[in-house]
């Protein structure tokens, strides 16, 4: 069971979240000006890491908020765990 | 190398198996090869008797980081199915059907395909009416399909719950009769053996650790047992394919997810073909030495530890019981998991790259053992021609840069709903 401490919630298994994917993917600032490369990078591209991974998980059975987690999925052990914009690599 | 027979079958039998010999040679690396194949799973062998079967592409090498058949093709729960709808899938997937059915004769190896038929239950008006126009897709497309109302599936599958209490009830079901399952090691075997006994090298302990590169071309694969020249490198690593391609700067549409599946004790014969639950992803066969083998869900997050965790094998019994609620009484002998690669529109790629002389077979979510032959078929004309087969046309990287997505299940770039 992979354990998630939710900053507003505290630890919580995580079968009271859903997961939302890469977190450090960008939606382009500008979509007037965006190209179709900018938006198959966004939307389709992953960079897959084995190893640290940054990731959004949504606390659905909790307080509905987005929790940003940074886990080693190799081994599934969380590393660390912040709002939305922490900069989780850099508290490392 | 020896043909295998009965009659070779019967002469070891009577002289104490003392005559038997490998099944495949395990050579040193030369200096190069035409092709490279990077990794030693159902794909990647299959890709390399294929080249050499229909192309004549001998000077050919499989590099495996571990040993053949260490990876998802040992790992999956075997079910061979061709019940697609689109058409960049459906040619595809019955092609490599139409190969299983003839795969033991031509590899001279018994895979011990089975055509004992894949059940989909439906549990509400509104699902029948989707297997109806999936069936009649099917049909359309010169695919087997056949729609069973309750009764139906009674008579087949006599043991589920189609009790007032029934959480789902059971409606009806599509059949696939010419589907079923086929032995996973022995598909890895059988496609080592019959490349190796066309001059195929298989290196095993091998890894892929780097390239050799000049400017858009890949001069040279770096490996754990040295450096060895190529022409062409063919790229078939499942869950690791991220990995690898990193490590030429390209980045992909795929996640890496893990699978989990679960074997039971041996029972009596029990379930004839292979049942799939419609109120939840669940799927059950029996092997031939008696082991239910079931799975369900991935576990829906990225994933590297080829294991899973305890909030899907609750789910997946959870599922069972309401199907086969007797399933309670049996004990689970086993489960494991399998890196998947989970592609953003939930069909796989078999495709050229942006660089030239490499080729890329990847993305193949839950169904990939299905797809092995037809796989292996299409990838090897595509690295021999430079150009896909007509099975793997719609399979191109490109896909996700026009917009021709092969979305089957209109889900969206979201890897773990696929
Ligand atoms: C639990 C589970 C159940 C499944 N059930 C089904 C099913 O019922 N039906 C179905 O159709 N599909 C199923 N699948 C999917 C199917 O098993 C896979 O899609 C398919 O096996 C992938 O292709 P492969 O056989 O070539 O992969 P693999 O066997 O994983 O081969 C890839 C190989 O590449 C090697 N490799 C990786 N990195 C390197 C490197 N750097 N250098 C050298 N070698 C490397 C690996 O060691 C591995 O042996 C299931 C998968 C799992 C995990
Ligand atoms: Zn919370």
């Amino acid at each position: 069971m992979i354990r998630i401490t939710c900053p507003h919630c505290g630890p919580r298994d995580q079968d009271e979240f859903s997961y939302a994917g890469d977190a450090t993917r960008t939606r382009p600032a500008d979509p007037a000006t965006a190209s179709a490369a900018d938006w198959h990078d966004y939307v389709y591209l992953r960079d897959n890491p084995a190893g640290p991974h940054l990731e959004f998980w949504h606390h659905i059975h909790g307080c509905r908020r987005y929790v940003k987690v940074l886990r080693d999925v190799t081994s599934h052990q969380v590393l660390a765990c912040g709002w939305p914009d922490a900069d989780l690599e850099a508290a490392q | 190398m020896a043909e295998y027979s009965v009659f070779s079958l019967i002469r070891e039998g009577l002289s104490g198996h003392k005559g038997w010999i490998r099944a495949w040679r395990d050579p040193e690396p030369k200096k190069s090869y035409d092709v490279i194949i990077i990794g030693g799973g159902g794909h990647g062998l299959a890709t390399a008797y294929y080249l050499a079967r229909n192309h004549g592409i001998t000077n050919v090498a499989v590099v495996e980081k571990g040993w053949i058949g260490g990876g998802n093709v040992g790992r999956n729960t075997t079910i061979v199915r061709s019940n697609y709808m689109l058409d960049g899938n459906a040619h595809f997937y019955e092609h490599s059907l139409k190969l299983w059915e003839g795969l033991s004769r031509d590899l001279n190896y018994n895979v011990m395909f089975s055509q004992r038929g894949v059940l989909n239950l439906g549990h509400c008006d509104g699902q029948m009416d989707a297997f109806a126009r999936r069936g009649n897709l099917m049909r359309l497309n010169g695919i087997d399909a056949e729609l069973l109302d309750r009764e139906g599936v009674r008579k087949l599958y006599p043991h589920l719950d189609y009790s007032k209490d029934a959480r789902w009830p059971i409606y009806g079901g599509l059949l696939q009769a010419r589907g079923g399952t086929a032995r996973h090691d022995a598909v890895a075997w059988g496609f080592a053996r019959g490349a190796d006994r066309r001059g195929v090298d298989i290196l095993q302990n091998c890894e892929v650790t780097g390239f050799e590169r000049d400017g858009d071309r890949i001069t040279g694969v770096k490996t754990s047992r040295g450096t060895i020249g190529c022409g062409r490198v063919g790229m078939a690593v499942a869950g690791n394919t991220s990995r690898v391609a990193a490590m030429l700067g390209l980045k992909l549409p795929i996640e890496s997810h893990v699978l989990q599946a679960f074997v039971s004790e041996p029972l009596k014969p029990l379930i004839d073909g292979v049942v799939t639950y419609g109120a939840g992803h669940f799927y059950i066969s029996q092997s031939d030495k008696g082991g239910l083998v079931l799975g369900g869900d991935i576990d829906f997050h990225n994933s590297y530890a080829q294991r899973g965790n305890l909030p899907v094998v609750e789910n997946v019994m959870a599922n069972g019981l309401a199907m086969m609620p007797y399933l309670s009484r049996v004990r689970i002998l086993r489960s494991w998991g399998g890196i998947m690669d989970m592609s953003m529109d939930g069909s796989p790629i078999i495709s050229k790259t942006p660089v030239d002389n490499l080729y890329l077979n990847a993305g193949w979510c839950y169904g990939g053992f299905k797809a092995t032959p037809g796989s292996g078929y299409a990838f090897a004309h595509t690295i021999a021609h430079d150009a896909p087969h007509e099975t793997n046309r719609e399979m191109g990287l490109e896909r996700f840069e026009t917009g021709y997505l092969l979305d089957e299940g209109g889900k969206g770039p979201t890897p773990k709903l696929h």
